[in-house]
């Protein structure tokens, strides 16, 4: 029982974060801050998480630009944008903790574009009433992640100096991925996984884990992801017992590009379609006219020439039908090519070469033009964009109490932060709020798993057998020569994931979906790689697949069961919100290997935050009952507020 | 619809390797990285290659595409004549791994003995005010994505490797001139340190760094020019020269060792010694090193495999129940007695002060 | 029990790559125009420096550049403006004063230190094509430390320009006073990119501004940073720009003072 084949590297820690994005070194500097050996576990090279590629910047209500800024109606926003479905005390904490947070950045280095008078500045942005978004130019993302990997450098620095060793107190480990997360009863012993440069395992023993993985992009054909995205902590917190939420919210732009390869996944702005761009299919129709809702007919043009004027008058005239909402575009272009008048990448075609003269395109999209000109060569000013719905990001994860980050569910010792995590963001995301969201829960989590630690009476143990499990599954796939090739299996994966539990879901599909994924998942576990352990890319996305079915599945079941379309999950056979389903978050857990969906009552918010709202607006997604209880609340307080005054 | 090419990709590892020829369909638009991915997904799908955005913004993909550093993600295949044969190879400035994959530790290593920016000790966050004239000229170092393509197009280093202790590279001038630039930084010693830790005197500003970032950082006319004429701000005016020439000869160190090569390895105690430089003319290069850096004895070893428990936590004392005679060792089962040298492990508690 | 903190110590291979360079393109092209150019250029300067003649116009008062000013005992006391202070042996250039500084001045010039390291020195010849030298200690020891004395040589070019452009000036003459001719405009031309090329010197970019922490503070240093900043991108044209007119300039007054040719006059 002792004789593992495979001797394994330990480590011991106090706290492991899993993930080295902009949550994991965020949550890892706080740990170590708090005294904590911490060990980053990032899956490619240290300061190459997918958080750079957030342009826009990071909401937080500083006020630098329009001082009537502050933290209550960033929460409204941020509650508007999911469409009050968010856990209200997370969206509390995002929008009171986000300046903080953001100023905390400037102290480790950090340059934002600033104000006159020497202020970070603020940019607009879709969803946020006032400038708020804290940027660099176009590279926030960077900016932050730099910051945080030149802020754990400084404090290896420290350790340097008082214990000889940069490793000392905080130590990354590049290139490494983890496979399974190990218990010890209901308690997290450990994190077990293998190096990818050498292929060799490692135990990493520590009574509290940190995931702040990212998101699960990659479980879709078209997406802006990086290949890290395959859920993997969203697929260790199921299996170490803990709950995901919320999965059936997918972000999707409905214009990323879809040809050619090179600028795949790539969004195209919004404001292409705002400058004149159009859509048009592969037989040349300009479409969208024919899938203008009843409820928007009078706002939308009818013919095409009452469109064309109002990009120069558009007190006059109605607006084209480009411009209708997100989920209404990708419901069009998903039937355009669903009826086979798509291109053959699965798109249609975004036109504004033939709107505009080359030299207004260049002057009003330089950023666009450049960039298709230099990744494929694409000249917008000449050629029309091939674009299609592209999967971006995943507001449902890991089940957290809102204050501490701490995964519910049966396990203890597990917490989760950014994008991995769900309830912050609702059933839609706000521009802006992740990367705030990644600082302002990426400290908390570090934080309270750090005073978890301190809090334990003895360390949890490591169970042998747990490891020699571990080992046997990571090398299955090396062991096996008859299964597929894993290439092919993430292909049809994604052709499921894409086809099916798409931008627009239907019963139907959605039921087909999880037949396939079922057939899928018996594939999966006789996938084979071929060479051997040293940096064997085909082996590792063997052992990723595992984690991007089962988070699919809780995606598929939740998408099934969610009976209504809100934010990011669009239901084409319940196109309407349901404030009866505004109460219910869907549950998603493992029981053995199965997924298992439960629905849970959102909990309630304060009465002084729901009372920053009009019943106006909160009419629109409270069920009456609802209504009621804030009628009273409201009367009380006038009643109160009467008695003060006499 | 696509057409076929020919690649000519270097597969192997540190034990060695060759270029090996492939066909592969290659479509319209299509970038390098497109075509590596092709080749995982059909031909080779244990193609060792790193990636990640795959929009340039990460820095990734890094690889030698005929003979040049480039990104693999932002080389198109139109820049290239349909009956060209694509070589593509790693970086060759950094020990390689796999295939495509090299080990780029060295950067971190610098990256890691550059001083960080030292906040101001009289503003509180949120304090802070800077013109954004005052900050442009460090943003342009922070668009730096690290992709190492300047450390490794760099000769200081690529045709030298004895000069990979004493010289930092271009990613790491430029972030010396970032934080000397910095309107907040609090540290003046910037300079200096660039000049004395960073090696920047080894730099002959030939510019292949400027040429080959993606991100088209001036890194010479902006960051190292500008550091260099900083430096002679301080240290180069003739009549200070010529006093330290004179008074102080032989006390600046021209360069000083900091850490080797691995990783968690710290100051070497060799370095004061001035063995460094080419010690007892031994042509075996490791011997060199290790020779060079004497016995490193803060490195990090391995903790050893714990004793195996039983599913109460507890050793397993019966023989019944266990594997072999008598009791599991405590120091745990992959630990024999001696203790290969290179496995003794001291710190001395006087080392900090020895160091500085 | 290799792990990433116990790698084995010392150099790990890289990879056996045999072919030396794989570029493919002809990266071998711009070291062998710099060396044509430069060679070229510095065989007619040496060749018209020990001359010692043709390089005054009396008429015109044109003077080449070569010989400003003309300082040793052999000048034509015409055109020695600022006095003769040196014996006139063959071997002493007649402008020694400026001469040396000049050639100094390009010689530590941060273009022309990468032009000749890349072309006669090969260290490297272009990028990621290999250094043909088998150690390298760069500008770390004497004597290339010397290079930092940039600054100090830029100094003597700026009072050079002034006495250029003082020969310029000067050289709006004729005999009946005022006059204005062809080589008028090559002496003027010359001057400005003269001026051009050392304003655009990265040490001068450093000294105007370039060392201040914050501009915000120095808004016309800034704004004079800012001008020298766009000439400095033009650094490397400007360098080649003077070569060719300094040469030309110096033919020119070379081929009116021999008498083969006649200066184009515009007035007088």
């Amino acid at each position: 029982m002792t004789t593992t084949t495979t001797r394994i590297e330990r480590h011991h820690y106090d706290v492991v974060v899993i993930g080295a994005g902009g949550a994991g070194l965020r949550a890892a500097i706080e740990a170590r801050l708090a005294g904590k050996k911490t060990a980053i576990i990032s899956k490619s090279l240290f300061g190459k998480a997918h958080t750079v590629m957030a342009e826009g910047g990071a909401a937080a209500a500083m006020g630098n630009v329009n001082s009537r800024d502050n933290w209550q109606v960033h929460f409204r926003d941020t509650m508007r944008g999911g469409k009050f479905l968010n856990n209200f005390r997370m969206a509390e904490l995002h929008a009171k903790e986000a300046p903080q947070r953001i100023w905390e950045l400037e102290t480790y280095g950090a340059l934002f574009d600033r104000t006159k008078d020497g202020k970070i500045s603020q940019r607009n942005f879709g969803g946020h009433e006032y400038p708020r978004l804290a940027h660099v130019g176009d590279r926030t993302g960077l900016e932050l992640i730099r910051t945080l990997q030149q802020k754990i450098v400084s404090l290896q620095q420290e350790d340097k100096r008082e214990h000889g060793s940069y490793d000392a107190r905080i130590k990354v480990f590049s290139e490494t991925t983890i496979t399974e997360l190990l218990l010890d009863g209901d308690r997290i012993a450990g994190a077990f996984g293998y190096y990818r440069e050498s292929g060799e395992f490692v135990l990493f023993e520590a009574p509290a884990v940190v995931l702040a993985t990212g998101g699960v992009g990659r479980s879709y054909k078209v997406t802006s992801n990086s290949w890290e995205y395959t859920g993997d902590g969203h697929a260790l917190a199921l299996r170490a017992g803990a709950t995901l939420i919320n999965m059936e919210f997918l972000q999707f732009h409905p214009t990323g590009m879809v040809w050619p390869p090179s600028v795949k996944g790539i969004l195209v702005t919004e404001s292409v379609r705002g400058d004149g761009g159009i859509l048009k299919n592969t037989e040349g129709k300009r479409f969208m006219f024919d899938y203008v809702p009843d409820v928007f007919r009078k706002q939308y043009a009818e013919t095409p020439e009452e469109a064309d004027r109002w990009y120069t008058d558009p007190d006059n005239n109605r607006r084209p039908p480009e411009l209708l909402p997100r989920d209404e575009v990708a419901r069009a272009i998903n039937s355009e090519v669903k009826a086979g008048r798509g291109t053959p990448a699965g798109g249609v075609y975004l036109d504004i070469a033939s709107r505009l003269p080359a030299e207004e395109i260049r002057r009003r999209l330089p950023s666009m033009h450049h960039q298709f000109k230099g990744l494929a060569d694409v000249d917008i000013t000449k050629e029309p964009m091939e674009v299609g719905p592209t999967c971006h990001y995943v507001m449902g994860g890991v089940e957290v109490d809102p204050d501490s980050g701490a995964a519910y569910g049966s396990v203890r010792g597990l917490f989760a932060a950014g994008e991995v995590s769900g309830g912050m963001h609702g059933s839609n995301r706000l521009g802006g709020n992740s990367l705030s969201d990644l600082l302002v829960f990426g400290k908390r989590a570090g934080g309270h798993a750090a005073t978890y630690v301190d809090q334990l009476a003895g360390r949890p143990r490591v169970a042998v057998a747990a490891v020699e499990t571990a080992v046997e599954t990571a090398l299955a796939p090396l062991q096996r020569d008859t299964g597929e090739n894993p290439y092919t299996l993430q292909q049809d994966l994604q052709a499921v994931m894409g086809d099916l539990v798409g931008i627009i879901r239907r019963e139907a599909e959605l039921e087909d979906a999880l037949v396939r994924l079922a057939e899928l998942r018996e594939r999966v576990a006789k996938v084979s790689a071929s060479g051997g352990r040293r940096y064997n890319p085909g082996w590792h996305l063997a052992l990723d697949l595992r984690n991007m079915l089962v988070v699919s599945e809780c995606t598929a079941k939740a998408a099934l069961e969610r009976r209504e379309s809100r934010g990011g999950h669009t239901r084409e056979d319940f196109p309407t919100m349901d404030p009866q389903w505004r109460r219910v978050n869907l549950v998603c857990s493992l029981v053995g290997d199965t997924v298992r969906l439960e629905r849970k009552p959102l909990p309630k918010m304060r009465p002084e935050l729901i009372g920053l709202f009009d019943r106006a607006e909160l009419a629109k997604y409270l069920t009456d009952e609802e209504l009621t209880e804030f009628d009273a609340l409201v009367a009380a307080d006038a009643a109160a507020a009467e008695k003060e005054n006499d | 619809m696509g057409t076929k090419r020919q690649f000519r990709i270097w597969r192997g590892d540190a034990d060695g390797g060759d270029l090996q020829d492939y066909t592969v369909e290659v479509n319209e638009g299509e970038v390098v990285l497109d075509v590596i991915h092709r080749l995982q997904a059909t031909d080779a799908p244990d193609l060792a290659c790193r990636w990640n955005c795959k929009a340039g913004k990460c820095g990734s993909c890094s690889m030698e595409i005929n003979g040049m550093p480039k990104l693999g993600c932002m080389t198109r295949m139109s820049t290239f004549e349909e009956d060209e044969t694509i070589t593509v190879t790693p970086l060759r400035t950094f020990p390689v791994i796999r295939d495509l994959v090299t080990d780029v530790s060295f950067n971190y290593e610098k990256a890691r003995e550059t001083p960080a920016f030292a906040p101001p000790s009289d503003l509180a966050p949120g304090e802070y005010r800077m013109q954004q004239v005052d900050v442009e000229r460090s943003q342009e170092f922070r668009k730096c994505i690290e992709c190492f393509l300047c450390q490794n197009v760099c000769h200081v280093i690529r045709d030298h490797d004895e000069n990979k202790q004493a010289f930092s590279g271009p990613r790491y001038f430029i972030r010396a001139a970032e934080l000397d630039m910095h309107p907040l930084d609090a540290r003046t010693d910037r300079k200096d340190y660039a000049q004395t830790e960073q090696g920047l005197g080894f730099c002959n500003i030939t510019k292949c760094c400027t040429e080959v970032c993606p991100e088209h950082i001036k890194i010479t006319d902006n960051g190292i020019i500008p550091m260099k004429e900083r430096v002679v701000d301080r240290r180069y005016d003739p009549l200070v020269w010529l006093g330290s020439k004179i008074f102080r000869r032989g006390q600046v160190p021209q360069t000083s060792v900091t850490s080797g090569h691995s990783p968690g390895a710290v100051r070497s105690s060799a370095a004061s010694g001035g063995v460094h430089s080419h010690a007892g003319g031994s042509h075996d290069a490791q011997a060199e090193t290790q020779a060079q850096q004497g016995v490193n004895w803060h490195r990090e070893v391995p903790h050893p495999t714990a004793p195996a428990v039983d599913a109460s936590g507890k050793l397993p004392l019966t023989e019944l129940t266990f594997d072999r005679a008598a009791a599991p060792s405590p120091f745990g089962d992959d630990v024999t007695f001696p203790l290969p040298p290179e496995h003794l492990n001291f710190a001395h508690p006087e080392q900090d002060e020895r160091d500085h | 029990m290799t792990s990433s903190a116990t790698k084995p110590q010392g150099v790990r291979a890289r990879a056996a790559i045999a072919a030396k360079t794989l570029r493919t393109d002809r990266w071998w092209f711009a070291p062998l125009i710099t060396v044509i150019g430069l060679s070229a250029w510095v065989a007619y300067a040496t060749v018209r420096v020990f001359m010692h003649k043709w390089y005054w116009v009396e008429d015109y008062h044109y003077l080449t550049p070569f010989y400003s000013p003309c300082v040793t005992d052999r000048c034509l006391p015409e055109a020695s403006h600022f006095g003769q202070y040196l014996p006139g042996w063959w071997i002493i250039p007649d402008a020694a004063f400026t001469l040396p500084f000049l050639l100094l001045f390009r010689l530590t010039c941060y273009y022309y230190r990468k032009a000749y390291y890349r072309s006669f020195w090969l260290s490297p010849p272009a990028c990621a094509v290999p250094d043909a030298h088998a150690s390298y200690g760069g500008e770390t020891r004497f004597p290339l430390i010397v290079q930092n004395s940039h600054r100090y040589f830029f100094y003597f070019a700026a009072i050079i320009s002034l006495i250029n452009t003082w020969d310029a000036i000067a050289a709006f003459r004729s005999p009946e006073g005022f006059g204005f001719g062809l080589g008028n405009l090559i002496l003027l031309g010359n001057v400005v990119m003269l001026w051009a090329y050392t304003i655009s010197c990265h040490s001068c970019r450093h000294i105007i501004g370039g060392r201040l922490k914050h501009f915000s503070k120095h808004p016309v240093r800034y704004r004079a940073w800012g001008y020298v900043s766009w000439l400095n991108v033009r650094h490397m044209q400007l360098a080649w720009i003077t070569l060719g007119t300094l040469a030309l300039t110096d033919f020119y007054v070379m081929s009116v003072s021999a008498g083969w040719i006649s200066d184009l006059r515009f007035i007088n």
